[in-house]
């Protein structure tokens, strides 16, 4: 067992290397480097040789890309090129207002999808069975531009409840971030609901018919106490998976919600810095959004780990 | 009788055929095909039904609401919301049309190989197609894009190699699936070659995976394609695309949500038909999607 | 009269009962129709049929439950006199597990996995008994005591994956018998398990039955297990009981012709002859028409049983019959009719395999990169045996043993960490398929288990065939066609098949066509891996009377690996028993059978069933699992009823000889064995 977990781990940590040496080697074989993409076309002779002199790009590649890991595992991710500003202060604030965007989405996600998927998969192929997959269809396939799109139609237009736009600024206190933040909240929580829900749903399906739930209801456990005892545990351990798995897109997605509402996030940023091709920025952006991807996959696999039975007792017996 | 009629099995056609018949027996299966044909119709023969010209500025015109002449209105500049709207799924349909059956190629073989080699080269190609898919689909398209442009020419590799990632993942697990089967084993005990093993054992247990991966592959391309127009970075006006259409007509939503409609349904009713389309074809092939999360 | 019975009224009481499933063009199809039985208090009955005979179906609808997609179309299930099918919800969950348990047929998946045993067991003493948190503990050791499952305070913490198959059955047993039920329903409870934990298993359930008082059910496809365990047989055949009686007339001497036939159709240890094939298969749900069910594979029928469907007859002997003719059974024969030939064999070696030895496990990649040496005993080791031309070779042991691996290391899909693999003109052979000759890998075939693993679901029929003709022969064409129709005439399969993909195949014709494509190959050697475990037993004598015929027409030698020591009897002419992957006894099928000389093959061969009345058999050897083999000594050490002493455990015993190659492999003299 705890073999395993330092293989996963291991794993993890590889990842995230790898990550790195992609976002790296990336940027070295596209045409350009920060100081051409930065000072755009007309920067010619002196002024590009200045630049490359103060961003070190002179250097061999393997060195430099030392440098910019090894500053990355202390916190320290190199300076923009649009300004010289130390990268870690500006994401800083972005980073906990994306994070604050993903948290009150799954705080209202998780929950919402395991209650409807499970009821969903004890009704199977009636009513309220058919009209959750129906609407988690049309969750998960509408893009998140055109319900946000919606949404504010609705809410900030037509009824005029919350404002359809987010105009606080990156550096305002969590507080102020309120009711802006709920519609945001909604469009994700709307698709994560949906993905969340469908694999709920067919594992309680699958577990449902298995020969323990129905060896219990042939011991007399009445119905109930099936579900929540025999079936529900066993069920919902492919959860904890997927749940991650949509944490982890809901980072890419964010992007375009971040946009859609104004939000001062990560995402937006990332549009910004690629706009304006400030390289260091984006690659900084990137290392962080994917360290956040393989944490939580990470995350999840050990929960699974320690949920199941099955992988506690590893050690015990081997075979 | 000769030898062709002998090695005849149920042909190509007729299971084709038996495929779609039962697609079409479910209610949702049946709306989703009609859904995807009734778009790729219109991606056809639109310039043919399209009413007004989709460049066909007008000042009178700006932000009207529906009437005989225009059915839907017309967008800010008085363009005939009508005809941009016929005609704002072309490129789209066109981009990911080619971009997913390459995609599901390259990514298709690419997975075979790695799960029947294993070992050490298939632990550390699967960590690189990890740590690709770590970073999201936005930032990698983006990136290219800002750099090469957003012309057809880069759009339809990009979004081929990007999607054809995670098709990696899918085909090497339904490799191993098959391959540890006994008459893969069999076939090897026999002496068959690699190559007649792959074509003739594994391919065929392994294309319906692919299959409804690549049905569910198109409709998450044509949601990123319609991200980055509505973004900013796809189609370039004033060719008509959805996505491009929801960005501009958003701005006028207050006093003229026609504009923002008209294209919403148009880009929801084809990514919805395409998704109930694989999830019937996957019932049809016998294949659990609902396990699958997004990439 | 009735032994056991008390009262006149039985427990258990299912009348006229059908149920069915509504098909796609939404006809009612019956899979159990018109079904009469009574069970009394004390009794124990055997339901017995093959797959789809809906003996299973009828043991889940005495508890008044029906598997999704199924439902009652008329009848009753009463217990206790009361309809199981007109509860309510509650009082249903009163009488199942309370007062009616149910013993399932995979303890390992009707288990919750993610409930510790003790918590499982906890339940069913809350839920039907009237003890107090504090009491449950101590009866929760007491019940699985009383299943003879050692350490039960230790068993009860586990989760069910950490026990043993024979264990996790003894924990649905416990589990059944936690309310002192008044009649239990076993669901071919030792199904999948070794020979020697069933036998276990089926003296507990007798003790525990004559004990309680209890009435049982048992349903079985295994008449050597009904025969063990039940007063009363009833014979299930097309969801229809055509015969039930007491079990010692219906082993013995049954008035059915089905049950005559199923019974000639099975292997018995102490018969070496093959035994009679059931031609034809039952009718498919709904398939079986106005008359007998039986009446397309009957040899007594005539014209009455085509056009009207017999009842239940009651006979002199008390029994009752679903027959037109039961005066007439009696001159269908009840066992083999075939006649036996000791077969002389060629005395030139065929196959000759030198100490060869296999070891599964791998190195990590932790081990690898701290330069650890796992220290691993093999899995197979030291095997060396000869085969003439034209033999057939049985190798026998419980799952474990290696004897699938080492058909599969011969066949060349596995590596062999030492030894040589010889074959007759062709020299030695290369380890893996890889690097062998066309030659060499035509002369060797493997038929599989699992016909449905072993086929290519998406090929024809015609297309699996012509691959080893296509491949060693370069056949192409008419010629292609015209071996493949003589090869699927060879297995008695029309050329209608050849069109046909597997999945519309029954079990028996899919592995007839698995044996026709390696037959294609025209070779010297065929490894049989189990090939009849998959097939119901009707099914399976068709299967070994055509490997029969083969061998003879061809001269084919055989290496045939089963778990079924009757099955491997009627086929070989020797037989070599194997235990955690050492051999411990190899000799003419006659010697071994009628003297078992190693401890290990008289413990193996004692626990077989014969469907027969018979003293129990005796349960020398400990029941436990054991998951590797010790490091020294004899492999048998930890179970062995004669172990002598650390000799055994030290050092690894020699080879013993007897008469016509007959040895054994023990520390112990021969004659004290």
């Amino acid at each position: 067992m705890l073999r395993l977990v330092f293989r996963r781990l291991g794993l993890g940590a590889i990842t995230v290397g790898l990550v790195s040496l992609i976002i790296f080697a990336g940027v070295e074989i596209l045409p350009g480097d920060a100081c051409t993409a930065f000072l755009e076309r007309e920067a010619q002779g002196k002024l590009l040789e200045n630049c490359r002199n103060d961003l070190g790009l002179n250097r061999p590649a393997h060195a430099r890309y030392l440098e910019w890991a090894s500053g990355a595992l202390r916190g320290d991710l190199g300076l923009s090129a649009n300004g010289h500003k130390p990268i870690a202060e500006l994401v800083g604030y972005r980073l906990r207002n994306t994070l604050l965007l993903a948290f009150c989405s799954m705080l209202a996600g998780i929950p919402l999808a395991l209650f409807l998927g499970v009821v969903a998969a004890l009704w199977r192929d009636r009513l309220p069975d058919l009209a959750i997959s129906t609407v988690a269809i049309a969750a998960m396939t509408i893009p998140e531009f055109v319900s946000a799109t919606i949404l504010i139609l609705v809410f900030s237009i037509w009824l005029g409840w919350i404002p359809g736009i987010v105009l606080t600024p990156a550096d305002a206190s969590i507080a102020d971030f309120f009711p802006a933040v709920l519609l945001p909240v909604m469009v994700l929580t709307f698709v994560m609901t949906a993905h969340i829900l469908r694999t709920v749903r067919s594992s309680v399906i699958e577990a449902m018919a298995s020969d323990y739930a129905q060896m219990a209801a042939l011991k007399g456990v009445p119905y109930w106490r099936i579900v929540f005892r025999h079936v529900l545990p066993n069920a919902l351990l492919p959860a904890i998976n997927v749940v991650a798995l949509t944490i982890a897109w809901l980072l890419g997605g964010v992007v375009v919600i971040e946009t859609v509402f104004n939000y001062p996030g990560l995402g937006r940023m990332m549009i910004d810095s690629i706009s304006d091709r400030d390289l260091p920025v984006t690659q900084a952006i990137a290392l962080i959004i994917a360290s956040v991807y393989v944490g939580v996959n990470l995350a999840a696999d050990l929960l699974t780990m320690i949920a199941n039975p099955r992988l506690r007792t590893l050690h015990m017996r081997k075979g | 009788m000769t030898a062709a009629t002998y090695a005849a099995r149920p042909s190509l056609f007729a299971r084709v055929t038996a495929v779609l018949g039962e697609i079409l027996a479910r209610p949702s299966g049946a709306t989703g095909l009609a859904l995807v044909a009734l778009h790729l119709f219109l991606a056809i023969f639109s310039p043919l039904l399209a009413p007004y010209d989709y460049r066909a500025v007008d000042a009178n015109l700006m932000l009207n609401g529906p009437s005989a002449a225009h059915w839907l209105g017309t967008d800010h500049l008085g363009r005939d919301t009508l005809s941009r709207t016929l005609l704002g799924g072309r490129e789209a349909i066109l981009v990911t049309a080619i971009a997913t059956p390459l995609a599901v190629l390259w990514g298709g073989f690419a997975g075979i190989f790695f799960g029947l080699v294993g070992g050490r080269t298939d632990d550390v190609l699967m960590r690189v197609v990890d740590a690709f898919l770590a970073l999201p689909w936005i930032l990698k398209m983006l990136v290219l894009i800002v750099t090469f442009g957003a012309g057809i020419e880069v759009l339809i590799p990009t979004l081929a190699f990007f999607y054809g990632i995670p098709v990696i993942r899918v085909a090497r697990a339904a490799t191993h699936d098959v391959v540890a089967r006994d008459f893969v084993q069999a076939a090897r005990a026999r002496g068959h070659g690699a190559a007649t093993i792959i074509w003739r054992e594994l391919l065929p247990n392994v294309r319906d995976a692919l299959l409804v991966e690549g049905a569910m592959r198109w409709s998450w391309m044509l949601l990123a394609f319609s991200s980055l127009s509505f973004l900013g970075f796809g189609v370039s006006p004033p060719t008509p695309d959805w996505g491009l259409m929801i960005a501009d007509a958003r701005g006028f939503m207050s006093f003229a949500p026609h504009g923002v409609l008209a294209p919403v349904v148009a880009l929801s009713s084809l990514i919805i038909g395409i998704n109930l389309t694989a999830d019937a074809l996957a019932k049809a092939l016998g294949i659990d999607r609902s396990q699958k999360a997004p990439l | 009269m009735m032994k056991g019975a008390e009262t006149n009224d039985p427990i258990i009481r299912v009348s006229e009962l059908s149920v069915g499933f509504t098909s796609r063009a939404g006809h009612t199809i019956p899979v159990l129709r018109d079904v009469d039985l009574a069970v009394f208090s004390g009794q124990s009955i055997g339901l017995v049929g093959e797959s789809g005979s809906g003996k299973s179906t009828l043991a889940l609808a005495m508890l008044g439950y029906m598997k999704r997609g199924l439902r009652l179309i008329r009848g009753e299930a009463r217990f206790a006199g009361s309809d199981m099918f007109a509860m309510t919800g509650r009082e249903l969950e009163a009488i199942r597990g309370g007062r009616l348990a149910l013993i399932p047929q995979n303890s390992g998946q009707s288990l919750t996995p993610s409930l510790r045993v003790g918590a499982q067991l906890s339940e069913a003493l809350e839920l039907h008994t009237a003890l107090a948190e504090s009491e449950r503990e101590a009866r929760i050791v007491r019940l699985l005591e009383q299943v003879r499952l050692p350490d039960p305070a230790e068993i009860a913490r586990r989760y069910p994956h950490e026990l043993s198959g024979g264990q996790q059955q003894r924990v649905a047993i416990a589990m059944a018998l936690a309310a002192e039920p008044e009649a239990l329903i076993l669901d071919e409870p030792t199904t999948g398990l070794d020979v020697t934990t069933q036998a276990h298993i089926l003296e507990l359930l007798r003790d525990l039955a004559s004990k309680a008082g209890m009435a049982m059910v048992y349903v079985s496809h295994d008449l050597g297990a009904i025969a063990r365990v039940c007063d009363r047989v009833v014979v299930m055949y097309a969801g229809e009981v055509v015969l039930e009686g007491w079990a010692r007339e219906v082993l013995r001497d049954p008035a059915h012709p089905y049950a005559r036939g199923l019974l000639a159709s099975i292997p018995k240890l102490k018969d070496p002859r093959l035994p009679t094939a059931l031609e034809g298969r039952p009718p498919a749900p709904g398939q079986a028409g106005r008359g007998c069910a039986f009446v397309a594979r009957c040899a007594i029928a005539a014209d009455k049983c085509r056009i009207t469907r017999p009842e239940l007859v009651l006979l002199p002997s008390g029994a009752r019959v679903r027959c037109h003719f039961p005066e007439r059974v009696g001159d269908l024969p009840l066992c083999s009719t075939g006649a036996y030939a000791v077969r002389e064999m060629a005395q030139d070696v065929i196959l000759s395999l030198g100490d060869l030895s296999i070891t599964y496990a791998r190195t990590g990649l932790l081990d690898q990169v701290l330069g650890r040496k796992p220290v691993m005993t093999p899995t197979v080791e030291g095997i060396s045996i000869e085969l003439a031309r034209g033999e057939t070779l049985g190798l026998v042991g419980e799952s474990g043993s290696g004897k699938s691996t080492i058909l599969k290391t011969v066949a060349g899909l596995m590596k062999p960490a030492g030894g040589r693999i010889e074959l007759a003109g062709s020299g030695p052979l290369p380890p893996l398929v890889e690097n062998r000759r066309p030659d060499q890998l035509r002369r060797i075939q493997l038929i599989f288990q699992n016909p449905d693993e072993s086929l290519n679901p998406r090929q024809t029929i015609a297309e699996i065939i012509a691959q080893p003709l296509k491949l060693y022969f370069g056949m192409a064409g008419e010629a292609l066609r015209q071996r493949t129709e003589e090869l699927l005439e060879s297995v008695r399969l029309g050329v209608h098949y050849m069109e046909r993909l597997p999945s519309q195949l029954s079990g028996g014709e899919k592995q007839r066509v698995a044996i026709a494509r390696a037959f294609a190959a025209q070779p010297d050697l065929v490894l049989c891996d189990e090939v009849t475990s998959a097939l119901d037993v009707s099914v399976q004598a068709a299967v070994l009377d055509l490997l029969d015929r083969l061998r003879r027409n061809r001269n084919t030698t055989y290496v045939f690996v089963s778990h079924d020591l009757a099955v491997v009897r009627a086929l070989s002419d020797r037989v070599a028993v194997l235990y955690q992957g050492r051999l411990c006894e190899i000799g003419p099928a006659a010697a071994v059978y009628s003297a078992p000389s190693h401890p290990y093959t008289q413990v193996l061969l004692g626990a077989v069933l014969e469907p027969g009345p018979g003293p129990a058999p005796p349960q020398a050897a400990a029941d436990v699992v054991e998951l590797s083999p010790p490091a020294t000594g004899c492999a048998f050490q930890r179970r062995c009823p004669k172990r002598i002493g650390p000799l055994c455990d030290s050092d690894a015993p020699p080879w013993r000889s007897g008469a016509d190659g007959h040895s054994i492999r023990c520390h112990i003299p021969w004659q004290e064995l």
